[in-house]
């Protein structure tokens, strides 16, 4: 079988920038690695007590601590977006690509194809050697949670490319990324219910992409089923939608 | 011989914001020479060749590359180009090989890569990343990308420019090669030694205006057609000689060192006569020919490097 020649330069680009992003040590360290290390150290040390606990607070570490590593990979991921669009810009590679036959979608979603494959391995691992001293994640769907964080990734990704266009240099592109996702971290819901926020705030804190994220993780971890979600789902495509509306006007190649 | 213009171009102008980068400017290269739009930093240079790629819409004016709208007709146009952008990078960890397989991926035809490779003198750099690779190997790496597809026309944005003299000869003399092949090459450079050397014809450009084009003997020749001979002589009446020749306009004795200044292709000849008709002795000879540099400074008031 012979693929259409757009699909096939993806697929070469896409297992270029796979092989080119392995090759960095410390990306592949900061992207894969720390988060599955910070689940197993926070597991290790409250996971064995998590099982026999009953509390409101032992609840909502159960799901909780999952949940935030999951959140945790997607922010990562999406920094690791957000410099290497800046980077490869800053640098002229976007514009030496953009002068073959390759169409500029492709380039760009050459990156979101490589950023997911990382979430999924990450994911995988995560959960792989969580099972073995974390016992709320026995009984997990695995594969729908896999499925939840990589949709939620890509809604966020959009976000990350509207961050890469607005900062000018390679240098300060991650920081104001970090910015901008970590401070939503304390109003996603990830921490305390929004219900619990003032009125007032809670339409706020509805519609910033991490939240949806979070209710959906949550609820898939806990076992829901995805139909009890299903405004969560359409609020991430929704997200992506608006995300790569705006950044398709204001990216910039070089 | 009049050759057919591959690239033709009337009257574009771009502007970014306020600044007005490229004014009116029009040109023709004719195929299968090396064309060279020459100029300081900033002269819009690499606007105006980015227009003609395709990459940059002109505000208005009109350009057209084999018949066809760079912006228009965009896919059909790279499969005939190849280019070389100022300044561009490739990943750090690429490795020399996958970016040329990568590119000849990308095309429907493609030459023999390794050959492409061996005749750059990049052989032996197949396996090594980008990032390790010198600066004139980046720029043979680079060629070897704008050639791959076998372009009718080939690109390349100041070339030379942060290379050694000798990467720099190096790179110049496979770019004199590339008509042998059957292409027209684009060029542009701040380097009027490297459009001396490379271009069969260059149009100067300034402040996004082209100030004169042809072949850069007929530039010199029309904006400083002085020539300057510089003899040293002990022989006691040298001066008044040689400033009695009718090419000669002024004589400046510094020492037993004169030089010599007058016009038209003669000045040369006159002097030699002289000294054999004189019987002169002298410990040095030479001639001193205007280049592109003073061409530019005769017809902007500056030097090219300010």
């Amino acid at each position: 079988m012979t693929l259409p020649p757009a699909l096939r330069n993806l697929a070469a680009l896409t297992w270029l920038e796979i092989k080119i992003f392995v090759r960095e040590p410390m990306g592949f360290i900061g992207n894969a690695v720390i988060p599955v290390l910070l689940f197993v150290v926070l597991g290790r040390a409250f996971g064995s007590q998590l099982g026999n606990m009953t509390s409101r607070l032992a609840m909502q570490m159960r799901v909780g601590l999952p949940v935030f590593a999951a959140i945790f990979i997607a922010i990562n991921t999406v920094l690791s977006l957000v410099a290497i669009i800046a980077i490869y810009r800053e640098s002229g590679i976007l514009k030496r690509l953009r002068a073959t036959p390759l169409s500029p979608i492709t380039i760009l979603v050459t990156h979101v194809l490589v950023k997911l494959l990382l979430t999924a391995i990450t994911v995988t691992v995560m959960i792989l050697v969580g099972r073995r001293f974390y016992p709320a994640g026995a009984e997990v769907p695995v594969l729908s949670f896999a499925l939840a964080l990589l949709l939620s990734t890509w809604s966020i990704l959009s976000l990350g490319f509207i961050i890469a266009s607005l900062v000018r240099t390679a240098r300060f592109a991650p920081p104001l990324g970090s910015l901008v996702l970590y401070s939503m971290l304390p109003f996603c819901g990830l921490f305390s219910p929004i219900a619990d926020f003032p009125e007032g705030m809670q339409l706020a804190v509805r519609v910033l992409p991490l939240t949806p994220a979070v209710s959906l993780l949550s609820g898939i971890w806990e076992g829901n089923p995805w139909s009890a979600h299903l405004g969560d789902v359409a609020a991430l495509v929704a997200i992506f939608g608006v995300c790569t509306l705006i950044a398709s006007r204001v990216f910039r190649w070089e | 011989m009049h050759r057919e213009p591959v690239v033709r171009v009337s009257s574009i102008r771009k502007t970014y914001g306020r600044t007005v980068a490229v004014d009116d400017v029009s040109f023709e290269v004719p195929a299968g020479e090396i064309f060279g739009l020459i100029g300081p930093n900033g002269a819009g240079k690499t606007t105006t060749m980015e227009c003609v790629e395709g990459l940059r819409r002109p505000d208005r004016g009109r350009i057209d590359v084999f018949g066809l709208d760079p912006i228009r007709d965009a896919q059909a146009l790279q499969r005939r180009i190849g280019v070389q952008l100022q300044e561009a990078q490739l990943q750090k960890r690429i490795k020399v090989w996958e970016a040329v397989d990568l590119w000849a991926s990308l095309y429907d035809v493609s030459v023999d890569t390794n050959r492409t490779l061996d005749q750059l003198g990049l052989g032996e750099k197949r396996n090594a990343w980008f990032m390790t690779l010198s600066g004139g190997q980046k720029q043979r790496l680079f060629i070897a990308l704008a050639l791959i597809n076998d372009p009718e026309l080939v690109f390349l944005d100041e070339l030379t420019t942060g290379l050694d003299p000798q990467a720099r000869r190096t790179i110049w003399g496979l770019v004199r090669d590339i008509p042998a092949r059957g292409k027209t090459v684009f060029l542009t450079t701040h380097l009027m030694e490297e459009a001396e050397r490379l271009c069969d014809r260059v149009a100067i450009i300034d402040h996004g205006l082209i100030i004169d084009q042809d072949t850069p003997a007929n530039l010199v020749a029309r904006h400083c057609p002085e020539r300057t001979v510089v003899v040293s002589t002990t022989h006691d009446d040298a001066a008044s000689r040689f400033g009695a020749l009718p090419a000669v306009d002024t004589v400046i004795a510094d020492d037993t060192r004169l030089t010599i200044r007058g016009r038209g292709e003669d000045l040369v000849t006159e002097a030699i006569h002289c000294l054999s008709e004189h019987g002169m002795r002298v410990s040095e000879f030479r001639t001193e020919q205007p280049t592109l540099e003073d061409v530019f400074l005769t017809l902007t008031g500056r030097s090219v490097r300010e």
